[in-house]
């Protein structure tokens, strides 16, 4: 299961990391040095392995539907790169790309 | 922490005037990264006058603290190590922070660290490697390096870190200090920059098994905002230490002894386990069978969560934002430059072994080898072993820039990622020195039992005395 | 186009459309999901957010009772299986208006599964069921605003976090017309149990369609187009039957269907495909690890089931073995659960179901239709109108006088009588007040007055409105024309 040159960038592209070019080929080969060592796993027996998600016991607590919202201690506009009329504000997109990416 | 100075604003005064003397920031060591005097003074006369209104709010009343830069703060920068993160100052307090607070400490600063805890030197942070108090040459040990290298300066007793696979545990054996990971769900992640959340606990610094102990007594406990936070009491760690260890087993898994492992690393230990022996302590030999499968377990499964986690940085809401060709190329342009390479590798990583085809083949599997982990830990506690007994690291400190092969880096977390992918508590005391450098042993102990894991520590620390820093 | 192109209504008649539907419902809770932020609608923008829904670093989610409760609910109401564990899951993908670049939903082990939907009755009176796949819980995204500033998209993330749930139907409907069907009768049910405001137009009701088409006869899949972007359920009506005259017409042409996104386009009539770009998803949906398994206790489940309100399949049953009233009536009597309950009441209090079916239906509905206001908050509360009908039976009030204290009872509020008696307005049927004005009639129309005692009888009902005039609408005009029958007859003629 080599890593490629497609695979990272297409993975790049998922995760919206622009790469350089020229770094490219080494990322290829550092992934697949990384992933040869995961091959080991492939040979272990799970199969006796059943539900496995995460490690603690806690079932989820529930909260109650009321409370008070948790405060900001800063203003918006404090920490956002751009705010206008209380919106944080994006460059502009098409108004088509918006609901094809809207995942629902 | 017993011979601190009279008052609050003494013992701030004299943090800082230790970091001055030590060179702790960015010209000398670079362990500390942001620090506000006129505040932390401000701070430790409230304290202060608290304490001479009568009111008691011991127990850590003046003690200066210093907490790792990926823990939200209100007054000080939480950059996360990163230059997506340049300047931002969090709108709300972690839950760690808040309760060491109202026990009477005083945050001084925020350490130096790997970027978004990703490393195990600490020299992938954006704002420069840490250096190591002990030997300036070497690093300090990562991601909470800035943490570690603080204690053993001397700047500050009891210092925050943060564990995902080691980051604690690795950085005090480097350093010579105390660092504790507790169980998994002990301690609230709530202001804890995510790194991989189902990994991820604060974990405490301490000069002594004492101080930690403290420290840990203090942030312990469910906190309604955590959602795997846990609803357990939490017993008074410090009552627990002084029990004798008689009738206490503790294990010695073969697999954490490698014949490849170095010999003078694996005297310290002999030696140590012998203290522990002559304290009234059973030592066992165990077996943890899938010890070496951990590596490869954790860096699929930290990096997959970290891909997610690290999503948020996207430049529309906080932190850093680079202009692009419209949206698309301002969510790659920020990100690009905001992550440095480390983190962009785990985060390319990670969304690979999640991706449509691979998901199965490395995420799940891993995910079901996490759970034989776990449960190599369970059957041996099960199995009447109170407590475990390892070296905290194959070796000490390295020099800076020895290691550029990135498995090769991985590979300093052998001994503590186990006990992130099984939650449970683990430590890391000073057992000695090798080439004058330090070298740590790590107490391992069941879920929820750090009670069992601070009195194998304590004992030991007596046992060894000055030993364990020469 | 050439002169061989088939007749595309004759094309779309040999497909037949196969469609299933997945609807994101806003749950009615007080606060988000995942945090205490207020999840009202319409608040200036990004005031009701935290720390949890701006994804401050270090932030982290805690869910909310009340959306588990309305989701459970929902899920029981649709005859779902209620999973005692199912799990949370991360879906990523990167958009402005999704804080996290998550959205945490649930994929593989949802809240529930397998459950049906009855949308009508077929000719020989057998149900139409529509399969539930599934029934999951998940959180809303924040709103993008793109047509306010001119280089800029505005982000509010008042809506990120609002508690959702997914209904996802099986591929079971042939039409549009079953497509709304299924729509309509979802949306009551939804309605009936106080989950949601249900309100297409400000978006607490969503939904996305896969359809394919297929030759009449064909059992097997065609390919499916999901379409998205409809806003109202004749929207939905409109975007199928274009899509799938699309995807016959391609058919047809020995062409083949692509798996892809449509968006539906309601002002120019049309579906186009989104940008091929956005089409590659790859969600890399994993387990939650900031939520461990939702684990619910059955007896739990139970308690959260049992306190349903009666359910509009229930509610017509019943009122079709309780009140003589035609199938039209119940039908729209119990479309709206707070009407039924007007309905009841007045019925407690007046006992005659015809005769509040046809007020309800006709008069009611008229002045909430002007109005614009809901029946809860409707001025005529049920026991007055309940009183106004007993005034009418027994005699008091013309039904033209009723009509008029109705009206003044929109106005005022007041009980029917005050303005009955008020107004002079109770029906007299004290004989010898109504002969005087009978006679009076008589003597103030003599060329009428006299064709009528000839003989003429049509003039019988002049005479008798002459008479409900003089009187204000005040005299019972079955007594009028008793009076002017012994008239005619005294007369001899
Ligand atoms: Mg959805
Ligand atoms: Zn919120």
């Amino acid at each position: 299961m080599a890593v490629t040159q497609e695979d990272v960038e297409h993975i790049a592209n998922l995760a919206r990391l622009a790469l350089d070019e020229r770094r490219i080929p080494e990322l290829v080969q550092q992934l697949n040095a990384i992933l040869e060592h995961m091959d080991v796993l492939q040979q272990v027996d799970t199969r006796k392995v059943i539900g496995a998600s995460g490690v603690g016991d806690q079932a989820l607590p529930l909260r109650e539907d009321k409370g008070v919202p948790l405060p900001l201690h800063r203003a918006r506009e404090l920490f956002a790169p751009e705010v206008r009329d209380g919106f944080f504000l994006v460059p502009r997109l098409a108004t088509h790309e918006t609901v094809a990416e809207e995942g629902g | 922490m017993s011979d601190r100075p009279r008052t609050a604003v003494a013992a701030v005064e004299d943090s800082f005037r230790r970091m001055d003397d030590v060179r702790a920031g960015a010209d000398g060591l670079n362990i500390i990264l942001w620090q506000d005097r006129e505040r932390a003074a401000a701070d430790a006369r409230q304290i202060d006058r608290r304490l001479e209104q009568g009111e008691d709010i011991a127990p850590l009343a003046g003690v200066p603290f210093v907490a790792k830069d990926n823990i939200a703060t209100l007054h000080l920068p939480t950059t996360c190590g990163s230059r997506i993160l340049e300047g931002y100052v969090s709108a709300y307090e972690a839950t760690v922070i808040t309760r060491l607070q109202n026990a009477g400490a005083v945050l001084v600063a925020k350490s130096n660290c790997d970027e978004f805890a990703m490393g195990s030197s600490n020299e992938h942070s954006a704002y420069g490697p840490a250096r190591n108090p002990i030997d300036p040459e070497r690093v300090p040990g990562g991601s909470s390096g800035g943490s570690g290298a603080a204690v053993a300066a001397g700047i500050v007793p009891i210092a925050l870190g943060s564990e995902t696979g080691g980051s604690v545990r690795q950085p005090a054996s480097f350093c010579g200090v105390v660092g504790v990971k507790p169980t998994y769900g002990r301690v609230s992640r709530y202001g804890l920059v995510a790194f991989a959340s189902s990994l991820d606990q604060v974990g405490v610094f301490g000069a002594t098994v004492n101080d930690a102990a403290l420290g840990m007594e203090v942030i312990a406990g469910r906190d309604p905002l955590d959602s795997t936070s846990a609803d357990r009491d939490v017993p008074r760690y410090r009552a627990e230490v002084e029990r004798p260890l008689t009738g206490v087993v503790i294990g010695r898994p073969a697999e954490y002894f490698p014949a490849t492992l170095d010999a003078r690393l694996v005297r310290l230990a002999d030696r140590a386990l012998a203290a522990l022996r002559s304290l009234g302590a059973e030592i066992r030999e165990v077996s943890l069978p899938h010890t070496d499968l951990a590596i490869p377990v954790y860096y699929i499964l930290a990096p997959a969560e970290a891909s997610s986690n690290l999503a948020r940085f996207d430049g529309v809401r906080y932190g850093l934002r680079v202009a692009g060709d419209g949206l698309r190329g301002m969510y790659e342009a920020t990100r690009s430059k905001g992550f440095g390479p480390e983190v962009t590798r785990r985060i390319l990583l990670g969304t690979y072994v999640l991706s449509a085809g691979y998901y199965d083949a490395y995420y799940k599997r891993a995910q079901e080898v996490r759970t034989l982990i776990a449960e190599d830990f369970r059957s041996v506690f099960e199995g009447g072993v109170n407590a475990l007994f390892t070296l905290t690291a194959p070796t000490p400190a390295f020099e800076l820039g020895t290691k550029s092969d990135p498995y090769e880096m991985y590979l300093n977390d052998i001994f503590t990622a186990t006990a992130n992918l099984a939650g449970v508590p683990a430590m890391s005391i000073p057992i000695g020195r090798v080439d004058g450098l330090p070298v740590g042993g790590q107490v391992i102990a069941g879920h929820f039992d750090e009670s069992m894991m601070f009195r194998v520590a304590y004992a030991l620390e007596r046992a060894l005395g000055e030993e364990a820093h020469r | 186009m050439t002169a061989t192109t088939s007749d595309p209504r004759a094309v779309v008649e040999r497909y037949e459309m196969v469609v299933g539907l997945e609807v994101h419902v806003q749950l009615k809770t007080r606060t988000k999901a995942f945090c205490s932020c207020s999840a009202a609608y319409g608040a200036p923008p990004n005031t009701n957010t935290c720390p949890v829904c701006l994804a401050l670093p270090g932030s982290l989610p805690v869910l909310n009772e009340a959306a588990v409760r309305l989701a459970i609910q929902t899920a029981h109401a649709l005859h779902c299986t209620i999973n005692q564990v199912s799990v949370f899951a991360r879906k990523n993908y990167f958009y402005p208006d999704l804080p996290k670049g998550y959205q945490i939903s649930q994929y593989d082990r949802p809240l529930a599964t397998g459950g049906l939907l009855e949308i009508g009755k077929n000719a020989d009176g057998t149900p139409i069921t529509v399969g539930i796949t599934r029934v999951h819980m998940e959180e809303d995204a924040g709103k993008s605003i793109h047509d306010r500033y001119a280089a800029n998209t505005a982000i509010d993330l008042n809506r990120a976090g609002v508690p959702l749930i997914e209904i996802v139907s099986e591929p079971d409907m042939r039409s549009s017309r079953e497509a709304v069907a299924y729509l309509r009768v979802l949306k009551q049910l939804l309605e009936y149990l106080e989950v949601s405001d249900v309100n297409m137009e400000e978006g607490s009701l969503r939904v996305d369609a896969n359809i394919s088409a297929r030759l009449r006869g064909e059992t097997k899949l065609g390919t499916k187009t999901e379409v998205k972007n409809m806003n109202s359920f004749s929207g939905v009506e409109r975007a199928l039957e274009a899509e799938f005259a699309r995807q016959a017409m391609l058919l047809d042409a020995g062409e083949k269907v692509h798996q892809q996104t449509m968006l539906w386009d309601g002002s120019r009539g049309e579906v186009r495909p989104a940008r091929s770009k956005e089409q590659s998803h790859d969600y890399r949906y994993f387990p939650e690890p900031d939520l461990p398994p939702l684990v619910l206790d059955p007896a739990w489940i139970d308690e959260v089931c049992k306190n349903l309100p009666e359910l509009p399949a229930a509610k017509r049953a019943r009122f079709g073995q309780s009140y003589t009233l035609s199938d039209g009536d119940i039908e729209k009597l119990t479309a709206f659960a707070p009407v039924a309950d007007y309905f009841e009441q007045v019925v407690g209090a007046h006992n005659d179901p015809k005769a509040a079916a046809n007020w309800i239906l006709g008069s009611v509905f008229e002045a909430l239709r002007q109005s614009g206001t809901s029946i809860r908050d409707f001025r005529v509360r049920p026991p007055d109108l309940a009183r106004l009908l007993d005034l009418v039976r027994d005699g008091m009030l013309s039904s033209t006088a009723a009509k008029h204290v109705f009206n003044k009872m929109l106005e005022t509020g007041e009980r029917p009588e005050q303005i009955a008696e008020r107004e002079q307005l109770l029906q007299v049927s004290d004989t010898d007040e109504l002969a005087r004005w009978v006679d009076e009639v008589l003597v103030e129309n003599p060329t009428e007055a006299d064709r009528f005692r000839k003989g003429e009888r049509k003039l019988q009902g002049v005479l008798v409105g002459l008479v409900m005039k003089k009187s204000k609408g005040r005299a019972d005009p079955r007594r009028v024309n008793q009076l002017l029958s012994e008239r005619a007859s005294s007369s001899g003629a």
